[in-house]
């Protein structure tokens, strides 16, 4: 078996075993309950770790700036998914935005 | 089990919009792999057994430069440490599952899945087969990275980059997020993450994930109190 293989296996255990990780402690032990209230915020704050970097440094480059076509469409997009509450009228918008914007500059 | 089937067909067609954008990352991703010298049974393999876009993409690109194989284990293993924080995540919502569930659930606990999933177990309802609905979304996230990384070994087709597929992941992400800030905690753990995030952005693998979302997790407990 060569390395190619060798690394493949060993990570996609230990990738499991991440993913597994949690799901297998807490069941065994009670968590404080800070940690219980702290789990709320997980979603809330992985997903705008993942997004604000995608609206504000397109590229890995920083611009705040009305040149930043993906971060103008993501603000129209915010304010569809706040005022529709639903994914598919949020990506059609944010699309079209971006498309069209896209196009002219 | 009339209920279990409709969650998990809820599941799949929450899942859809995701894959507008996951598809073209596979096709990529297969195109690179070959191009860093993998054969094409290990570029699928890769994608079924490592199961991690941002983990593959950076694994194919250290394989081209000939990395170490123990250096390449660690960096997948950090760059999949975030993972770490979905599990503890969805681990009250499974708690219940028996093990082989559980099993199942974790190997599809990747991003996109996770994000899906997760507002579903915060809806209000009171369904019991909310697992049926992660399985769901799971499963069609799986079948279309087996399938777009296939298209991409195979066929070395991708999509063009001016099309802008990638973004629909971003904007699915803030139709899932925006709904969610209900309070001022919430708010103000999203800001701080936000920030934290693209201050930190220099950290290698991912890191400024986990660093960001430690600081948006401790913003909102401490304005919870307030």
């Amino acid at each position: 078996m060569n390395a190619i293989w060798l690394t493949m296996f060993i990570l996609g255990i230990l990738t499991f075993g991440i993913r597994l990780s949690f799901i297998v402690i807490l069941d065994r032990w009670q968590a404080p309950p800070i940690i219980q209230r702290s789990l709320r915020f997980v979603p809330i704050a992985v997903l705008s770790a993942i997004i604000v970097p995608e609206l504000v440094m397109p590229g890995g480059i920083l611009n705040i700036s009305p040149t930043n076509l993906r971060l103008l469409t993501g603000i129209v997009a915010m304010l569809v998914a706040w005022k529709t509450k639903n994914i598919v009228w949020t990506i059609v918008a944010g699309m079209g935005v971006l498309l069209v914007l896209q196009y002219f500059f | 089990m009339q209920t279990a089937k409709i969650e998990f067909f809820h599941g799949i067609k929450d899942e859809l919009p995701i894959l507008v954008g996951v598809i073209p990352f596979g096709m990529i991703y297969g195109i690179l792999a070959l191009s860093a010298g993998l054969s094409k049974a290990e570029a699928q393999a890769m994608s079924v057994i490592v199961f991690a876009g941002s983990a593959q993409f950076m694994l194919v690109q250290l394989a081209a430069v000939g990395t170490p194989a123990l250096v390449m284990i660690i960096t997948g293993f950090v760059v999949n440490l975030r993972h770490a924080l979905y599990s503890a995540s969805v681990a009250p919502h499974v708690q219940k599952l028996n093990p082989l569930w559980k099993t199942i659930l974790s190997y599809l606990l990747t991003d996109e899945a996770y994000a899906v999933a997760i507002t579903h177990y915060y809806r209000k309802d009171k369904s019991r087969y909310k697992h049926w609905y992660f399985l769901g979304a799971g499963l069609a996230l799986w079948t279309s990275w087996q399938i777009s990384t296939a298209v991409g070994v195979f066929l070395g087709t991708q999509v063009p980059p001016s099309w802008s597929l990638d973004f629909t992941l971003a904007l699915t992400f803030i139709a899932l997020l925006i709904p969610s800030l209900k309070d001022h905690p919430s708010l103000l753990a999203a800001i701080s993450a936000g920030a934290v995030a693209v201050l930190t952005a220099g950290l290698p693998y991912k890191l400024n994930l986990i660093v960001a979302a430690i600081i948006g997790i401790v913003v909102g407990l401490w304005s919870e109190k307030k």
